[in-house]
């Protein structure tokens, strides 16, 4: 297996993992939302 | 008399293919209508950059010295020394895009987030056929669907196929209607295809959608502080929309400033599609990897919905996953047109709308993350 490739295995994995935390970060805020500004606020 | 056919005799073979793929790209541009904006400006820039001794690139002049040509200058400037140009597109994006039926329905952020498999998945591919890692990165960014990323990243990261990267990114822009359907049917079944899902619209408070663009920039900044410039730009632009009292400001952003600088980034793009850089086997694999890269993030984010649903009582229709991409809107079209085949009265596009528009804002953190963690692993 190449150095390029692991390298790219180790991307692959950091990567997805960092958007997903910035997204489920989001996530959880846009639920929390709706509970701390009610309508019309 | 020799000036007169100094031009002629110095054009290449490979300057001649470049004619050609510029006078495609403007017929695409005009006769398909796939993304004009963009192909027509890059086509004809395509050609202007090919003329031998172009005026529009640097050169020398006997007996002057170095004179500066329009095309590379704005290239230097707006691109090469800043990246200016796709940064500040990103204000007229951000002024464009509703968040409504992604703040309306939180869960569809999820889908931005797998959908992005694809830039990875086409990394290590790139890879496996022996692209240096800021080449494979560069190209795997063609997945963002979301050209001014690509460019951005491919640039920064110094990858020497920039022109083939924002070419094939814009071209699969534009083929989304044709790619995606495909991709889709490939990982769904009719009945898959025909789940129905109720909209029930809520009313998001204006609180809601002025701090949702402030908390994206902040946690897309804290996790990857790379994307900062790109989320931060997009959701700026958001801001000015939703803020209500910037009505003018907004406006411009929307359509004089994305107008002016979608206008000038396709030509500009084009002095990166020179012949010696762009006729060359690379290029066509270049084509091939974008492709590769659109279809797994539609698979990608099929997938991720059907495993959504092994875990959720409301199940989602798979389809809505594939929207997850950037490309906007014609991503949640499809969706919305496929669902309708399968179920014709199946409405999905708010749903599909809302995975779309979560797509955009992953894309360009997927293009932080990449510059953010792939200079690292240069050194």
């Amino acid at each position: 297996m190449n150095e390029v490739f692991r390298q790219s295995l180790t991307l692959m994995w950091q990567g997805m993992l960092a958007i997903f935390v910035v997204i489920l970060s989001i996530y959880l805020v846009l639920m929390l939302f709706p509970k701390i500004f009610k309508k019309g606020k | 008399m020799e000036f007169l056919l100094q031009g002629l005799s110095a054009t290449t073979w490979q300057q001649l293919v470049m004619y050609v793929i510029g006078s495609t790209l403007i017929y695409l541009a005009i006769s398909k209508k796939l993304e004009p904006a963009l192909l027509l400006p890059m086509g004809f820039g395509a050609i202007l950059v090919n003329i031998p001794f172009s005026g529009a690139l640097n050169g020398t002049m006997p007996g002057i010295g170095e004179v500066a040509g329009i095309l590379e200058w704005m290239f230097e400037v707006g691109i090469e020394a800043s990246e200016a140009m796709p940064l500040l597109l990103f204000i007229g994006i951000g002024a464009m895009i509703d968040f409504g039926p992604l703040l309306s329905n939180p869960k569809l952020v999820l889908f931005g987030a797998a959908a992005q498999f694809g830039i990875f998945a086409t990394i290590s591919i790139a890879a496996l056929m022996g692209f240096p890692l800021k080449d494979a990165a560069s190209i795997g960014i063609i997945g963002a669907a979301d050209g001014p990323t690509s460019i951005l990243v491919s640039q920064v990261l110094n990858s020497d196929y920039v022109g083939a990267i924002a070419v094939a990114a814009y071209s699969y822009m534009a083929l989304v209607p044709i790619i995606q359907p495909f991709a889709i049917r490939l990982v769904t079944t009719k009945k898959e295809r025909a789940i129905r899902m109720p909209y029930n619209p809520k009313n998001v408070s204006r609180m809601s959608r002025l701090l949702f663009p402030i908390v994206v920039t902040m946690f897309a900044g804290y996790v990857a502080p790379a994307s900062v410039s790109l989320v931060g730009l997009l959701m700026f632009g958001n801001l000015i929309r939703e803020s209500g009292v910037l009505g003018s400001l907004s406006e411009t952003a929307q359509n004089v400033l994305a107008n002016l600088i979608t206008l000038l980034l396709g030509i500009t793009i084009s002095v990166s599609m020179q012949a010696d850089k762009f006729v060359r086997y690379e290029t066509m694999l270049i084509m091939l990897l974008g492709l590769i890269a659109f279809v797994f993030d539609t698979i990608a984010g099929v997938l991720f919905a059907k495993l959504l649903n092994l875990f959720t009582k409301n199940k989602v229709n798979p389809m809505v996953g594939a929207a997850g991409i950037s490309a906007f809107p014609m991503s949640a079209r499809v969706v919305q047109r496929m669902g309708q085949a399968a179920d014709a009265q199946n409405h999905l596009l708010m749903h599909a709308v809302g995975a779309n528009v979560a797509g955009q804002i992953a894309s360009v953190i997927a293009g932080g993350v990449i510059l953010g963690l792939v200079p690292g692993m240069l050194v």
